[in-house]
């Protein structure tokens, strides 16, 4: 039994590594607000929800797949939020036992396993009863094949079968094991066997040689009845085995429960919070790898809503751009911008909505983030070393298809190095078909691209957007379409923080 | 009786005692130059890797200088270079590691059917052992001096009469006993068993029922029973009936057991005892050789001085840095002509001592008979190895630390002959670099009178010029990072020459190295 919610007839790994570098990628985007809003202070949904968004999709169908079902729970919360909180308690009861994991006694295991299996018994019917209620509430392709899946499955006839089961697993009479000798000739590969031993007439009257022979341990040999016990318990091994695995079994299906449904419960929770915070979603429109599309209306940074109000949106048509180049005033919203896009791409890869009017993208098959950091401001040198080594770890894993954002890149040094670096930095990504969006406030390195794009060179498609400023000064967050500038604006906020030399 | 051995082509003097280890007459090395060399580590780990302690570490400990023994393990070694051979050697070895340790148990054994079936097991396990290495021997063209004794003479034992009759019985002894099923019922203090008749496995029903939920791999729950020789006496109760169900297959163990009861074979032994000289080593080597680092066999200098060493690398340092997955940088060295010392100067962290440790290391493993570390090599068979490594005790005053150094060097310059190799590991440190410059030249000075192999880890640089027969060597370091070891010794003094590496070209993310990284 499967959930393939999350794929269409796929499991979510969630034991995967997560991408390597995902902690960059967390803290550029400013991820850890948003992650925190899907998980309403959840470990486990945060959790969850990290994997998934991190292990984005690159096949814009199962995006689909993925927006069709969240459409159905936004429409019917609350059957999504039952369903994960039965899922939640079966989990929850079993914690609530003893667990077999450490016992050396298969007694002790299997009496264990019987009373996980019994409460878990409990919440299955209690999945079925939720699905034939609403067995044709959704439709979604993946929802209703659940639906569908659990009424298949879990039939009357099976709960009897499990019944049957619980009784037997107590033997009543005595435990009947089947043996081998070993290379020393004592008894090993014991099984469990179900049935009486049979003995023929003939061998009962003597006819055919005997096929039995007993012994009965005396009363006071303590060491005797201890390895008697110690010889049933190797009997019922397998047994006891095959019953804690069985509660495994169960356990793990409802794991697998909280874990599909946990995202989509998660995307509820961001949507509330959203909602409270005036903001509207969209579901956004994934385009192939190779469509080189990228435009959005009102697009908005998912966290920083969260956390402020009244976030402008911008809006961009980058349609067939290799390169985005982003200069202009300190605070004018570049980094933001950024972000927002950042995040967008995230949120549309692992199948979620966006804070936008409308997003259109194609999928990347990797984002990365390379971002100045505020860290050991002294040490020049030192860190233009770290900003490398991180950039090199990027190239690692870095391939056609992918989009890089970088933000005020290579600024750790004199321009002119720092330019230079960028150029080749830049030229060799494009060369590798990686999309880039970089802000920067070195003006010969961004120039030189606009120099180049004029000139048509190939390759080097490039758009040129700058942060605004209204007429008095002030910044409106607002991106334009506009060639770089040899100056930045930071005596503009220089003087607004009061001028104080 | 005189039996062949691995060791030496003059053979083992006795099945027992084997003394081929000490046959040149060779003393042990002092466990103090071992230690100074981190040999002592090298043979520890060794040893640790197979099954005779005692005999291995008589042969690790005693360099032998007689090249035509040297030649025959070098022969052996060579061999066992064929992963196949190898590997049979290695199962051989197991095999009968396995069988002398439940021969050792059956006298621990109350029940007499156990005792019957152990030796049964270890008679079989034997068998299997000479058979799969006689079969290994002859399919693998062994051409070992060592190897074809122990082939011709495997030959021979595992066609015999005595052998084929063992191992028929104890063929047929395993399948009669593996053949028999029986059922146990246990119901309070009673314990009836009885004759198998396919009574249906009650797990198997139980997973059927609940693999529907199965979503990925689960735990074993099965408890682990220990194996282990001692039947408690209701097991031994329940053998004792099956053998009274099953009585034809029980007498015919009684049997076997009686007429078959010395069945090792002294030779057979004795080649085992001395495989396992070959097999620890190479298990040790392996895992260095798996991280891409060479080991060759060293031509022995006999009539000449001409050493030298490519690729090669401090084996104990090595050992330990694979096993921690850091990289081991490899080093050069060469003496040629009337050059006989290596002083060897230069900035701390570069690999000074590294190196010294090198030089000694390959000398000693070179007069076991044993692969070096290298990718080519031709080296010396010294009659004594001395070393002179800084000791960290009594901190006490410089005069007497001083003194005491001053003494050791002594020792060792009166007894060292023209044949022997001298290792100094940073001399004089404890005085004044006048007098540390002085003592030294004075050392040297006699070092080079007596015309023997000598390294020279020294911080004083005029010592690396007083002679045509001194060689000097340098440790680098990474001008970037000078904290940075690089264990890199170079001939010549270092020029010290910046590397200036631009710290992009260092990052690999210059345009051009960006081009060939990224995948396309």
């Amino acid at each position: 039994m499967k959930g393939h919610l999350l794929y269409p007839a796929r499991d979510f790994d969630i034991t995967a590594e997560l991408p390597a570098g995902h902690e960059d990628l967390i803290q550029d985007l400013e991820l850890a607000t948003v992650l925190h809003a899907m998980s309403a202070g959840d470990k486990f949904l945060l959790d969850v929800c990290t994997r998934v968004m991190l292990a984005g999709l690159t096949d814009p169908a199962v995006i689909r797949y993925r927006q069709e079902i969240l459409a159905d729970c936004v429409a019917e919360p609350e059957i999504i939020r039952e369903m994960y909180s039965i899922a939640t308690a079966a989990l929850l009861d079993r914690r609530k036992l003893w667990g077999f994991g450490i016992s050396q006694h298969p007694t002790s295991i299997l009496a264990a396993a019987i009373r996980q299996l019994e409460v878990l018994i409990v919440r299955l019917r209690e999945l079925r009863q939720l699905a034939d209620k609403h067995a044709d509430t959704f439709r979604s392709a993946g929802l209703t094949a659940l639906f569908r899946g659990l009424q298949l499955e879990l039939d009357d006839d099976y709960f009897e079968t499990l019944s049957r089961h619980l009784k037997q697993l107590r033997f009543g009479d005595g435990e009947l094991i089947s043996a081998e000798l070993d290379r020393d000739t004592s008894s090993i590969n014991f099984m469990l066997r179900l049935g009486p031993a049979r003995r023929g007439w003939k061998e009962r009257v003597g006819i055919e040689p005997r096929s039995s022979y007993s012994f009965t341990i005396p009363p006071r040999d303590e060491a005797g009845a201890n390895a008697l016990a110690d010889m049933a318990d190797r009997g019922i091994n397998q047994v006891a085995s095959a019953a804690a695995q069985s509660a495994d079994h169960v356990t793990s299906y409802f794991t697998m429960l909280t874990v599909e449904l946990g995202f989509y419960v998660s995307c509820l929770n961001l949507r509330d919070r959203l909602a409270a915070a005036g903001q509207t979603v969209a579901f956004p429109e994934p385009t192939p790898a190779d469509s080189g599309e990228l435009s959005c209306v009102d697009l908005r940074d998912t966290s920083l809503g969260l956390r402020i109000d009244h976030v402008v949106g911008n809006d961009v048509n980058a349609d067939g751009q290799a390169i985005v180049i982003i200069t202009g005033a300190n605070s004018g919203g570049k980094s933001t911008f950024l972000r927002s896009v950042g995040l967008a791409q995230l949120m549309m890869q692992c199948g979620m909505y966006v804070t936008a009017g409308s997003y259109r993208a194609s999928v990347r098959h990797g984002i990365f983030t390379h971002f100045i950091r505020e860290e050991d401001p002294d040490m020049v040198s030192g860190r233009l070393d770290e900003e490398l080594g991180r950039l090199s770890q990027i190239v690692d894993r870095i391939g056609p298809r992918c989009l890089v954002l970088f933000n005020e890149s290579f600024a750790a040094t004199n321009e002119r190095e720092g330019s230079e670096i960028a150029r080749q930095v830049v030229r060799a990504l494009l060369e590798a078909n990686v999309m880039v969006l970089f802000v920067t406030h070195q003006f010969d390195f961004a120039d030189r691209f606009r120099r180049q794009a004029v000139a048509g060179q190939a390759g080097n498609s490039a758009l040129f957007l700058r942060a605004g400023r209204q007429p008095d000064g002030r910044r409106d967050f607002k991106l334009q379409v506009a060639d770089p500038l040899p100056t930045s604006y930071g005596e503009d906020i220089y003087l607004r923080i009061g001028g104080w030399l | 009786m005189v039996l062949a051995s691995l060791l030496s082509p003059a053979g083992a003097a006795d099945a027992g005692g084997a003394r081929a280890e000490d046959a040149s007459g060779t003393q042990p090395e002092d466990t103090a130059v071992l230690a100074d060399l981190r040999l002592d580590q090298v043979i520890d780990a060794v040893v640790a890797n197979g099954a005779e302690p005692e005999l291995l570490t008589g042969l690790l400990v005693r360099r032998v200088r007689d090249t035509d023994t040297l030649r025959y393990r070098q022969e052996v070694f060579r061999d066992l270079e064929e992963p196949a051979l190898l590997a049979g050697a290695r199962r051989f070895a197991d095999l009968m590691r396995q069988v002398r340790t439940q021969l050792d148990q059956l006298d621990r054994m109350n029940s007499v059917h156990q005792r019957q079936g152990w030796f049964l097991d270890a008679a079989a396990s034997y068998c299997e052992a000479v058979r799969s290495l006689t079969s290994e021997l002859t399919e693998c063209h062994a051409g070992s001096r060592g190897l074809l004794a122990f082939r011709d003479y495997l030959t021979r034992y595992s066609a015999s009469a005595a052998f084929r009759r063992l191992a028929e019985d104890a063929a047929d002894r395993q399948k009669d006993l593996a053949g028999i099923r029986y059922l146990v019922r246990i119901k309070g203090p009673r314990v009836e068993v009885s004759r198998y008749q396919d009574e249906l496995d009650y797990s198997a029903e139980l997973e059927k029922t609940f693999e529907r939920f199965q979503q990925g791999a689960v735990k074993d729950y099965r408890v682990s029973y220990r194996v282990w020789p001692g039947m408690n006496h209701v097991a031994a109760q329940i053998t004792a009936l099956v053998a009274r169900l099953y009585p034809d297959q029980f007498s015919a163990l009684v049997e076997f057991c009686g007429h078959h009861a010395d069945f090792v074979d002294p030779q057979v032994r004795q080649f085992e005892r001395e495989l396992q000289f070959y097999l620890a080593y190479l298990a040790y080597i392996q895992r260095v050789q798996s991280a891409g680092l060479g080991f060759c066999y060293p031509e022995l200098a006999e009539d000449s001085k001409d050493v030298f060493a490519a690729d090669t690398f401090d084996l104990a340092l090595a050992a330990k840095l694979v096993a921690g997955g850091k990289p081991v940088v490899t080093n050069e060295f060469r003496l040629s002509g009337a050059e006989r010392i290596f002083v060897v100067s230069g900035p701390n962290q570069g690999g000074k001592t590294t190196f010294a440790r090198t030089f000694g290391q390959l000398h000693h493993l070179a007069g076991l008979g044993c692969p070096v570390p290298g990718s080519a090599a031709r080296l010396y068979l010294p009659d004594q190895i001395f070393t002179h490594f800084e000791r960290e005790e009594d901190g006490a005053n410089l005069t007497g630390k001083l003194e005491d150094d001053l003494r050791r060097i002594q020792r060792i310059l009166l007894s060292a002959t023209s044949d022997s190799i001298i290792v100094m590991n940073e001399v004089f440190t404890s005085t004044t670099v006048s007098d540390a410059c002085f003592l030294g030249a004075k050392v040297l000075e006699k070092v080079i009178e007596l015309d023997l192999l000598c390294v020279y880890v020294t911080f004083i640089d005029e010592l690396a010029s007083l002679s045509e027969t001194v060689v000097s060597m340098a440790s680098t370091i990474v001008p970037d990072n000078p904290a940075q070891r690089t264990y890199k010794v170079i001939r010549r003094p270092a020029d010290g020459l910046a590397y200036a590496l631009a710290i992009a070209d260092k990052h690999h993310v210059t345009y051009e190295q960006l081009r060939r990284r990224i995948r396309t």
